[in-house]
């Protein structure tokens, strides 16, 4: 039975060395890029084209040097662990747009098949374009998925291939003349007719990806298809890696918002598009610097401590999660993860590079998505129409830009404030190094030149900081403003309890991509909150300390209420969490020894979505961790032998987490070192641990337990500023996010992922 | 058009349009070392670093360079490090992009210099040029042949500076010798 995919859905791929048949009905060239998990090109041999000498293994164009089959052979064993993408493109001549001809058609088969396809896609309205990217191969969570995403360049391969990463030299070299293609053949039995859209009823497909590129838009630093390979040695002409490429245009004003599984646009007003110059346009051909202090978490660098009880604040890990570092197959690693890039992000009108509202393609995650006026003008002149415009930056689906937005906004924030405490510092440091000389200078002292000279050393300091305030003042009002219109878009995963999201909150089909655990704020950022979202799946457990905090909130509420409120934490967490995935793909199981929660529990146990009561006593403790742990061996066994459907019949493989409440209580050294044994392993499994404890309680133990607490993720039910970012290290401030007092909330939400389960 | 600036000579940043520049970005490029066939004379890579050095008031607050790719508040970052070069077909290899208008209130000057990581002179490197470049509209505002500039290691190149609301930029072009920008900061300490 043939999958016919609409443009941005996926379908698994079961097949291992599949086969991409292209029908054009006319002349056209069909190769394949490989590309890592952002969707970059880490050089030229990842371009595969007819003609070209061999890339890496796994990829092969049967049809020869003239690329007359038409095929892509892809055997996915074979690929290199660093290819996360396989992307089928379709160029054509220099000239030819395919507005004119056939919707070219694309087909997955099996090796050699003459059967039906597997997955079928028919790239509908294409117009101006003249290379397009087909279909994409991808890894997620270890298997591999095919996408029907049909991007388009009106300027062509060169504009292609630098999308994904190359120099505009580079990819004007590949791009070069696209050679003159053999005949196209019809290889499928019977294609889709011309013109037909495969549109589906899939949700994610109706209304989405409707947006195209408008004709001519684009290609603001890119030339035309097919432009001799010239040395670009103009550089005055050459603005670098084609800012602005022309996947940058996308939703022209009136076409409807996109909402890539997520929530409607809220307030993404259609932008007017400026083909503004790039400010700063991207870094080219450089995915994730190396060494840079966010370098995407580096699979290298170790899950860092958390802020423990020594007061050190705990890094918070980079967007780009080190998922990497669990091996190709690690759960995580899949098209997300775009670590934070480089450029800044523009903020102005026109500068609307990120595609607000837009498709889901490539385009949205090229380097053009950063195009555009500055980010910031000059002290006291706010650009003019500068609305921010949520889901504002690189992603391939509306949840994604919207994470990768907040990063940025966090990565904004950090840094702006890391600039004004820099000119604040060396304000006060001038200031000292001058009254120091006033007051060495003897002869000074008796006439007026010594005050004079103190009282210009301080106006020179409060010259230098009100400079540096106004600066930081205007782009916190950037930010605000940004904020304000971010927040409302976000999903359910991401929103705050407050958002209206919660009150019509429906059952996803996909996975969050993140979730959100708290707030985050610097004492400069006034009202300003970031988000913090967390990746999911979790690489580490959480530990909601119900401990005595540092900070003044903590000293005001009693132990009990302290350890109410953390359990509280721990239930709204959980809540989130189970409303956040598809009905069934998360469960929650939870350890309450001593009974003492049942009253914060109570929402939990009440709505019938725990598989079992909370577990009570010592007896209960020690048989669910032995569960468990059976559980973590079983599937971690199964991986590792590469065979998941050798899993027993019956074996839930949804994503879990563990509650343990009053931790260590009814826990002996057998149910500590199970503990233990589950928040190290049970990650790569699928079982997440969250405890809520006082360190203090557990001081019997010993360091027997200290690797425990730091590989534990510390939140606090109080305001505590324990947090490190990963670029400057300031001291966030963590907030937790709580739902409303009333309890509704909750109760309304556990309701429903109740109902939808029983559906 | 490209300027082939002469020592010294200062360019105030204003645009056509009467704006200020707000962003530049500093290319480095060079030929990587020809590679000779197995009973030839075994070659060394050739390693230039572009690093940019950022003062107030006379004083050094921040550097970027590859060890240290981004600086602290973000404005000046670093594409990474090129250890062996590029074809040498005119392309950057290594470039530091700035965005002035970000830049920290206190900071007044950055220096942009050019070193040999591997040692080898200017004149031993093929096609080796630096530039600045406008990046708001890709006009290349400066650009220095290295090659064959002497024997040289090091080149202080060019300084971008405050001045009213925006910036001004004065070539330097003074040769120096040193392995990273440390070893230049008598040399530019002199410049400032």
């Amino acid at each position: 039975m043939t999958a016919e995919l609409a443009r941005g859905q996926n379908h698994p791929l079961t097949e291992a060395r599949p086969e991409v048949r292209v029908s054009a009905g006319r002349p056209v060239t069909v190769g394949a890029v490989l590309t890592d998990e952002q969707g970059r090109l880490s050089g030229t041999e990842g371009v595969i084209l007819p003609g070209r000498p061999a890339g890496p293994p796994g990829v092969e164009l049967p049809g020869g040097p003239d690329g007359a089959e038409h095929r892509v052979r892809v055997d996915l064993t074979a690929l290199p662990e660093t290819v996360h993408r396989v992307g089928v493109v379709l160029a054509l001549p220099a000239g030819q747009s395919f507005g004119g001809g056939p919707a070219p058609f694309t087909a997955v088969v099996a090796p050699g098949a003459t059967g039906p396809a597997l997955v079928s896609y028919t790239i509908t309205g294409l117009d101006s374009e003249s290379a397009v990217v087909a279909l994409e191969l991808y890894r997620r969570q270890g298997a591999w998925k095919v996408r029907a995403v049909g991007q388009g360049y009106a300027a062509g391969l060169e504009a292609l291939l630098a999308d994904h990463g190359l120099t505009l030299a580079e990819a004007r070299h590949l791009a070069g003349p696209v050679p003159a293609a053999a005949d196209g053949d019809w290889l499928l039995p019977s294609p889709t007719p011309a013109g037909g859209t495969a549109v589906t009823d899939s949700p994610a497909a109706s209304g989405a990806f409707t947006a195209q590129p408008p004709p001519g838009a684009g290609g603001a630093g890119a030339g035309g298809a097919g432009v001799p390979a010239t040395p670009p040695a103009v550089p005055q002409s050459t603005p670098p890696a084609a800012p602005g490429t022309p996947a940058a245009a996308s939703a022209g004003p009136g076409s409807p918002p996109v909402s890539g599984g997520g929530p409607e646009v809220a307030g993404a007003p259609a932008h007017e598009r400026g083909g503004g110059q790039p400010a700063f346009p991207g870094v080219p051909g450089t995915p994730g610097v190396p060494g840079a202090p966010a370098g995407a978490g580096g699979p290298a660098v170790p899950p860092p401590p958390s802020g423990g009880p020594d007061g050190r604040p705990a890094p918070l890990d980079g967007p780009g999660w080190p998922a990497a570092s669990a091996g190709p197959d690690a759960p995580g690693t899949g098209t997300a993860g775009g670590g934070i890039d480089y450029r800044h992000r523009g903020r102005t009108a026109g500068a609307a590079g990120g595609a607000p509202g837009g498709h889901a393609g490539p385009g949205a995650a090229a380097p053009g998505g950063a195009p555009g006026g500055s980010g910031y003008e000059g002290p006291g002149a706010p650009a003019e129409g500068a609305a921010p415009v949520a889901g504002d930056a690189a992603g391939w689906s509306m949840e994604e830009r919207l994470y990768n937005q907040v990063w940025g906004m966090f990565e904004d924030l950090a840094r702006a404030v890391a600039a004004h405490r820099g000119a604040v510092e060396f304000a006060d440091g001038r200031m000292d190094q001058e009254l120091d000389g006033v007051l060495g200078d003897y002869r000074a002292r008796s006439d007026g030149t010594a005050d004079r000279a103190r009282r210009e050393a301080r106006a020179r300091r409060e010259e230098l900081v009100g400079r540096a305030q106004q600066v930081l003042d205007q782009q916190l009002a950037q930010l605000r403003a940004e904020s304000d219109v971010v927040e409302p878009a976000l999903p359910p995963a991401y929103a705050r309890w407050e958002s209206p999201v919660w009150s019509a909150c429906r059952a996803p089909e996909e996975q969050p991509l993140a979730v959100r655990l708290g707030d985050l704020s610097l004492p400069e950022s006034g009202a300003l909150r970031i988000p913090l979202l967390l990746r999911l799946p979790l690489e580490r457990g959480l530990w909601i300390d119900s401990g005595q905090g540092r900070s003044a909130e903590s000293l005001l509420v009693t132990p009990e209420e302290r350890r109410r409120l953390a359990l509280d934490m721990a239930v709204a967490l959980a809540t989130r969490l189970l409303a956040a995935h598809p009905p069934g793909d998360f469960a929650v199981e939870v350890i309450d020894a001593a009974g003492a929660g049942a009253r914060s529990l109570a929402p939990l146990s009440r709505s019938g979505v725990l598989a079992e009561p909370p577990a009570v006593g010592p007896g209960a403790v020690s048989g669910l961790l032995a569960r468990l742990a059976g559980h973590v061996d079983l599937v971690q066994m199964a991986v590792r032998a590469g065979a998941p459907e050798s899993l027993p019949p019956g074996t839930d493989l949804a994503q879990r987490l563990l509650i343990v409440h009053d931790f260590p209580h009814a826990f002996d050294d057998r149910a500590v070192t199970a503990l233990r044994y589950l928040a190290d392993e049970g990650p790569r499994a699928g079982v997440h641990l969250l405890l809520v404890a006082d360190r203090e309680d557990a001081a019997g133990f010993g360091a027997l337990l200290d690797p425990l607490w730091r590989s534990l993720l510390r939140l606090t039910p109080a305001p505590e500023d324990h947090l490190a970012d990963p670029w400057v290290c300031h001291a966030w401030t963590y907030e937790p996010s709580l739902p409303p007092r009333d309890g509704r909330t909750l109760e309304r939400v556990l309701d429903q992922v109740a109902a939808a389960r029983r559906r | 058009m490209t300027v082939n600036m002469t020592k010294g000579q200062a360019i105030s940043l204003q645009k056509d349009d009467g704006g200020s520049l707000t962003a530049v970005r500093m290319g480095l490029g060079w030929q990587s070392a020809p590679r000779r066939g197995l009973f030839g004379r075994r070659v060394r890579e050739i390693d230039l670093d572009a690093s940019a050095l950022l003062f107030a008031g006379g004083q050094l607050v921040d550097v970027v360079f590859f060890r240290h790719l981004v600086s602290d508040d973000g404005s000046v970052r670093h594409t990474g490090d090129n250890l062996v070069g590029g074809a040498g077909t005119g392309g950057d290899d290594e470039a530091i992009l700035v965005d002035l208008q970000r830049v920290p209130v206190h900071v007044d000057k950055i220096v942009f210099t050019v070193n040999s990581f591997t040692g080898q002179t200017f004149e031993e490197v093929a096609n080796a040029f630096c530039r600045l470049v406008d990046e708001t509209n890709g006009r290349e505002l400066a650009r220095y042949t290295l090659a064959g500039g002497g024997a040289y290691t090091a080149q202080i190149m060019a300084k971008v500076h405050r001045s009213g609301p925006g910036w001004t930029m004065t070539a330097i072009g003074t040769p120096s010798n040193g392995r990273t920008f440390q070893d230049l900061l008598p040399d530019i300490s002199r410049q400032l």
